[in-house]
This record gives structure tokens, C-alpha cells and sequence, in this order.
């Protein structure tokens, strides 16, 4: 078993939680933004940089730097493709998706009967619907999977995007109602 | 509630952005001083990108100098999806976006147009949402929590045009 493996069967470190509390929103953009987390956390600039690398190592922290809007970019247009994939195969194919460029999501999700015969999501981001459309042939093709039945959902209207909030402080909270989550859908 | 106003770019990017905006959005330095050491790389001050920095985010094209967490850590967190006749959308969208729970909630172009993602602290709070949001809407919500995440990719590679 590796870190990787090993960290998600154990129980969060209460300070790595704080960590995260205070990181969440984003670094300080002040020249030494480890020391001012540090002086919040009442614990080392050292140990701060440790802690993240560690976090870093484990994967609990996916990445670490710039996070764009893509919509704000011009990258206007974002489909998500759906793919219903033999059971047995879907695991091989969905690591192929998640290494392709153009895919910035790639998740297995229940099939539901009668409502949803897709197991497999990815996300294709684009300037345009045609761009979109572009990546996604090229994908089929360069992967060869003409033979999966998918469908794609471009989105319309966005009703509400905003970073999760992984731990929110209600008001007067204690360890007890502090409500945590780490990452989003 | 109505769609949510973008700001779309309307100015060409110059080279210290798009540096930042390309090449950073992984490996940030763990230095004391961060922004010295992406100074150094890209043949800037120190002070000129934290300044552009700061007006990226203040111009929402970035959300954020920071991390990314790995999905499901700790909580619950799901996709879901609604079919809502077209007439009931804006009401139903409004019901679903009130509740702090819902992070992402968008429009798509299919039978099931209604999507959105929940996070709370547990499975338990998760179902009480969706269960109040199917109460509230008179109408079924399909649970597609995530089994398994094969994204491997780091960050998201922009082409200037």
C-alpha cells in the first residue's frame, strides 16, 4: 500500500484540519504568506511548509497554485461527457480519459436504472461548443472509443458556482458542529 | 434568482499573466518567499507579481492562489441531477442554490437539465438536503455520488488565441 492509499484510511490530523480551514479561501498574496498562516496556527513557517508538502505527498492536496476561472477566460463553453462503459473496463478507461489534456475531470459514478445507464463523466472545457466538439473527436478517435455509448451535456445557465467551502465555521461552532468536507461533487 | 453575471476577458493578457496564469497552477513554491522564487523564474520582482496576482483575482480570473483538495477526504459530496419541466427551472434552480450545501448548480442541455454538487460534514446531512430539495420541488432527484476518481491531469493548459 502506498502513502496514498495508506492517508485516506486515516483519520484527518486535527492540525492539518486547521491548516485547511485557514488555506481554503487561498494563500495571502503578502511576500512570506507561510509565516502569516504560521502566526494564525501559532505553529512554525517551517512546519506550515512541511505540513503542505506532506499534504501535498499523500494527495490530500491535489495541487497547489494558480486556480482559474476558466469561464472568466474565454473558455466559455464546458460539456460533460458521459460514457456507459462495461463494468469490467470502466476503471482502464476512465485512467486513459483523466490523461488526456482536454479532460479536467474524470469520474465513475452509479449507473441508475431506468433513469441514468452512464457510468462514467468526464469534463471537456473549451472556448466554444465547436472546440469542445473538436476535443472530444479527437479524443474518440486517438483513444478508440467509437464503440462506447455516451452522450454530452453542454451547460447552459449557471445558477450558482462558488469554491467549496471544505470547513465552515457556523456561528458559535464548536469541534462538534463544524461541519467538514474536502473537495468538491 | 437569474444566471449568475461572467465577466468575460475584454484586454489581451501580457506575458507576465499568462506566465502565472499557465505555469503556476501547479508546483507552487514552497519557499518562504513564494513569490520571489516565481520572480526569479519568470524574470520579474517580487513585488510585480504579487501585484499582478492580486489584480487577477480582483478581475475574477482567478479564483484563488492555493490548493486544490483531493475530492471526498473527509465529508460527503455528491453530483445531482433533476428533470425540471422548462417552465419550473429558475424556481426550482433558485430552491436548489439557497441551500449552502450546493457549490456548483447548472443548466445542461439534456432531459435531466438541472445539475448540481452537494458537500456536507456527512452521508446523513447529504440525504437530508436532497430530501428537502425533492420536498420542496415535488420532484426527483438522482443521486450520483462519485466511486472512483481517475483524474490524473494537473491543471488546465490555456491556448492563447
Amino acid at each position: 500500500m502506498d502513502l496514498r492509499e495508506l492517508s485516506q484510511l486515516l483519520e484527518p490530523d486535527p492540525m492539518d484540519l486547521e491548516l485547511v480551514r485557514v488555506i481554503q479561501g487561498g494563500l495571502p498574496l503578502v511576500a512570506h504568506p507561510y509565516a502569516s498562516i504560521a502566526g494564525e496556527l501559532g505553529i512554525t513557517e517551517a512546519e506550515v511548509m512541511r505540513r503542505l508538502e506532506r499534504l501535498l505527498e499523500t494527495g490530500d492536496i491535489r495541487r497547489l497554485g494558480v486556480v482559474v476561472r476558466h469561464r472568466e477566460l474565454g473558455y466559455r463553453a464546458n460539456a460533460m461527457v458521459v460514457w456507459d462503459v462495461p463494468d469490467e473496463r470502466v476503471s482502464e478507461i476512465g485512467r486513459l480519459l483523466g490523461r488526456q489534456s482536454c479532460v479536467t475531470l474524470c469520474y465513475r459514478r452509479p449507473r441508475r436504472s431506468g433513469r441514468w445507464p452512464y457510468n462514467l463523466f468526464c469534463m471537456i472545457h473549451g472556448r466554444d461548443r465547436e472546440g469542445v466538439l473538436r476535443n472530444l473527436d479527437q479524443l474518440i478517435d486517438s483513444c478508440n472509443l467509437g464503440w462506447i455509448e455516451r452522450d454530452v451535456l453542454f451547460s447552459l445557465r449557471q445558477f450558482k458556482q462558488r469554491g467549496a467551502k471544505y470547513i465552515s465555521e457556523r456561528d458559535g461552532s464548536t469541534q462538534q458542529d463544524r461541519s467538514i468536507t474536502l473537495g468538491a461533487s | 434568482m437569474v444566471a449568475q453575471k461572467e465577466t468575460i476577458l475584454d484586454r489581451p493578457l501580457n506575458a507576465l499573466e499568462r506566465r502565472l496564469l499557465n505555469d503556476f497552477q501547479d508546483g507552487f513554491p514552497l519557499t518562504p518567499r513564494p513569490f520571489q522564487t516565481i520572480a526569479e523564474r519568470v524574470g520579474s520582482t517580487e513585488n510585480d507579481v504579487m501585484r499582478t496576482l492580486r489584480q487577477l483575482q480582483s478581475q475574477r480570473l482567478i479564483s484563488r492562489v492555493g490548493p486544490v483538495f483531493r475530492p471526498n477526504r473527509v465529508g460527503a459530496s455528491t453530483l445531482a441531477a433533476m428533470e425540471v419541466p422548462m417552465e419550473r427551472l429558475e424556481e426550482v434552480a433558485d430552491i436548489v442554490s439557497s441551500y449552502g450545501e450546493v457549490n456548483h448548480n447548472y443548466e445542461r442541455e439534456h432531459r435531466l437539465n438541472l445539475w448540481f454538487v452537494v458537500t456536507a460534514a456527512d452521508r446523513e446531512s447529504l440525504n437530508q438536503v436532497l430530501k428537502e430539495i425533492e420536498a420542496a420541488s415535488g420532484l426527483e432527484v438522482i443521486d450520483l455520488p462519485m466511486i472512483e476518481d481517475f483524474y490524473i491531469n494537473l491543471g488546465f493548459p490555456l491556448q492563447w488565441t
